[in-house]
């Protein structure tokens, strides 16, 4: 694989909290390298860890309660080990964030100019009208119309797909070379979805800044990444590109999640292929493979936990979490429509490229 | 959702007729003056029919919600008619109200916010039954009956909403629901809150009381895909008015009015290649404030076939075969001989123009 030297090292990373009913393991031992220029996207359900690994690289985890493990390398410099200062340096400036929910990241009383200003200024010495103009450049290229007169609205006086523009330009105002995306769509209309993966798509282009998505929803996935990592109760269970786990998947974990999808490019089927069960609390996780109580599949070996990596001839960077060998797992894929997924009306026709 | 029969054999159990739900937008001191009004639905005429699903979709802000909560008369409408099994409901007092409710049902988007917090889950499900007069040992008989059959353990019912996940306390809203033997039950953002594993689960589990008990369901959504699995037809909502109604199915394969084409559009595939190979146009721009709604077809700033009639005529529901409607001058998907064939619907908005969309454009 001819892959670039990664700017980002994450290796066995690993966060527990503290509370009242036990420890709760959040993030379990999670690997993974990001390129320059490169799209991630960190998939799974809520409570899978998937947010947590992203804001504990951003030092935002950094609490009493809470126990970090591991390595995170960002250029030389250990993200988990240095100091507030050196993290404060880094956030925002080379590693920024896009949350979610945008109105809880914006300040509801200072005009969304002023905020992205203020922003630009703390990590760098330039004049205030400067900044201004720089501020205003950053929302137009975020694709926010009348950017000028917009940058003196409040963020209540946004929508939605304007205020996360807005969050897109702050996060984009010290040309970070890494951009968290935590569900970055996941509340907006698809039309305006649409628009926002544009702006992501043209940002790679433009400044070769490497992207980690955080979301449920494999159309995003699909759509825009170049990676993929599937996590499962706080574990990656699978990893490889975005065709290895779309047209390859090797953990039935990643299967379920295929198939449970209702699709607007496939007639309806008599019924949808769903995950039996439910997903474990973080703080009393089975033993061995956590997938394992909900898996039709599997078996005496399930009992210890399986470690991520390649079982692949010919493909090293695509690695998974599970005991089956290779050849049954491409059989029982095929074979058992109502669990997996990969299949196509009535489980008649498995995808192509699978084989 | 449907089995036995096509829809057309049915019985008709809803009918919607130029309902408008508009609110007034007060100023001044204590909000004596009315300046305006926000035209959350304007017009909307549809009908569902006995053990049907119509899907209702649009993005946020198009009045699906107030469009289902006006259906189940928690807000009653400003014009137009409701009749439901062919009673005018649409200004019912509270007494009958009562007897409606007991037909006609509705499961929240949030189950968080629609569960009381403090009440167990017994008493939240026994609430309807006591209120439509079952009580005792009957009623509790009845819900864990009603637990069972939504996929819960009888012996839940003296637990909170919150020891359930968010998919059981989906279940135990539907339960609810259930609780009155409703025949129809409008469900808004039933799954949208759900993880996609468990969204599947919540389906199929509508999908079989909907078998087995007969029900009808208009259930509103934004997600495309997840009213594709369920519907038997569909209707798209923008800005307030009805854009186009079709047959699930054709929605998706023959979309006539641009702005369903360009929702499909949209929406990324969930795989790679299929992604890549389809034609993708972003629409530009967002939807418009329904204070003041454009003149014309509503789309007409954001759409890219827009021409001098759009901005002045708003177009009448043109019907094309197979009972599929569509409120557009410029119809894409359809053969010149489908446009020469088209009809002026009578669920056409009263504001409309006569003027049918001609073929020269096709």
């Amino acid at each position: 694989m001819g892959r670039p030297d990664p700017i980002l090292e994450v290796r066995d990373l690993e966060v527990c909290f503290v509370t009242d009913e036990g420890i709760v393991h959040a993030v379990d031992g999670v690997s993974f390298d990001l390129c320059a220029g490169e799209i991630l996207a960190v998939v799974g359900e809520s409570g899978c860890g998937k947010s947590v690994t992203a804001m504990t690289l951003l030092g935002l985890t950094r609490s009493p309660n809470a126990r970090v493990g591991g390595a995170a390398t960002y250029k030389g410099v250990d993200l988990l080990g240095c100091s507030d200062e050196q993290l404060q340096r880094i956030r925002g400036a080379e590693i920024a964030l896009i949350s979610q929910e945008s109105i809880g990241a914006l300040n509801p009383v200072q005009r969304i100019g002023g905020q992205i200003i203020e922003q630009i200024r703390a990590h760098e010495d330039v004049p205030k009208r400067a900044a201004r103009e720089r501020a205003i450049e950053l929302l137009e290229r975020a694709g926010m119309p009348r950017a000028r007169e917009r940058a003196d609205a409040y963020p209540h006086e946004l929508s939605g797909g304007m205020r996360q523009r807005v969050m897109i330009a702050m996060a984009l105002s010290c040309d970070p070379s890494i951009l968290i995306a935590d569900e970055p769509t996941t509340a907006l209309d698809v039309t305006i979805q649409a628009q926002i993966l544009e702006r992501f798509r043209e940002l790679r282009m433009r400044t070769g800044a490497a992207l980690i998505l955080v979301t449920h929803d494999l159309g995003v996935v699909a759509d825009i990444a170049d990676r993929v990592a599937v996590m499962y109760a706080g574990r990656i269970v699978e990893q490889g590109s975005l065709e290895d786990i779309f047209y390859d998947p090797q953990h039935p974990y990643t299967w379920g999640l295929l198939g449970a999808i209702a699709r607007i490019d496939r007639p309806r089927r008599a019924r949808l292929p769903t995950i039996p069960g439910l997903a474990p609390s973080l703080s009393e996780r089975p033993a061995g493979c956590h997938l394992r109580p909900r898996c039709p599949h599997a078996f005496h070996r399930c009992d210890q936990v399986p470690p991520l990596q390649s079982r692949l001839a010919g493909a090293p960077a695509h690695l998974d979490r599970c005991w089956l060998e290779v050849e049954r797992k491409r059989t029982l894929r095929e074979v058992a429509p109502g669990t997996i997924g990969l299949h196509g009306p009535d489980g008649a026709e498995p995808a192509k490229g699978a084989a | 959702m449907s089995s036995a029969g096509a829809p057309a054999e049915r019985e008709t159990l809803l009918e919607v007729e130029h309902v408008k739900a508009h609110f007034p937008i007060k100023q001044g001191w204590l909000g004596g003056r009315t300046v305006g009004q926000v035209h959350a639905v304007d017009d909307m005429t549809f009908t569902l029919r006995e053990g049907e699903t119509l899907g209702l979709v649009g993005e946020s802000g198009c009045g699906k919600t107030t469009l289902a909560r006006t259906v189940m008369r928690l807000i009653e409408p400003t014009a137009g008619t409701i009749r439901f099994r062919g009673r005018d409901v649409s200004h019912s007092r509270r007494r009958e109200l009562t007897v409606l409710r007991r037909e006609m049902q509705m499961v929240f988007q949030d189950p968080n916010a629609s569960l009381n917090p403090r009440k167990r889950v017994g008493q939240i499900v026994g609430m309807a039954l006591r209120l439509h007069g079952t009580r005792g040992a009957d009623a509790d008989r009845r819900v864990r009956e009603l637990l069972q059959r939504v996929g819960l353990s009888p012996e839940h019912v003296n637990r909170f909403p919150h020891e359930f996940s968010g998919g059981q306390r989906q279940r135990i809203g539907v339960a609810r629901a259930l609780a009155v033997d409703p025949k129809l039950i409008v469900l808004d953002e039933p799954v949208s809150a759900l993880d996609v594993s468990i969204q599947a689960q919540i389906i199929n589990l509508l999908d079989d009381l909907q078998h087995d008990l007969g029900l009808s369901y208009l259930f509103v959504a934004h997600d495309l895909s997840v009213v594709r699995h369920v519907s038997d037809r569909i209707a798209v909502m923008y800005l307030g008015k009805l854009m186009e109604i079709a047959p699930a199915q054709e929605l998706y394969t023959k979309p006539i009015h641009p702005y369903t084409a360009a929702l499909l559009e949209a929406i990324p595939i969930p795989e790679p290649r299929e992604n890549a190979s389809r034609r993708r146009s972003v629409v530009a721009g967002e939807p418009p404030n329904p204070i003041a709604p454009p003149p014309g077809c509503v789309f007409h700033p954001r759409c890219p076939h827009a021409t001098d009639v759009c901005r002045t005529v708003q177009p009448p529901l043109a019907g094309y075969a197979n009972g599929h409607l569509a409120a557009c001058h410029h119809p894409r998907s359809v053969s010149s001989r489908e446009i020469a064939a088209a009809v002026r619907d009578p669920a056409s908005p009263l504001s409309a123009g006569e003027a049918l969309p001609t073929a020269d454009g096709v």
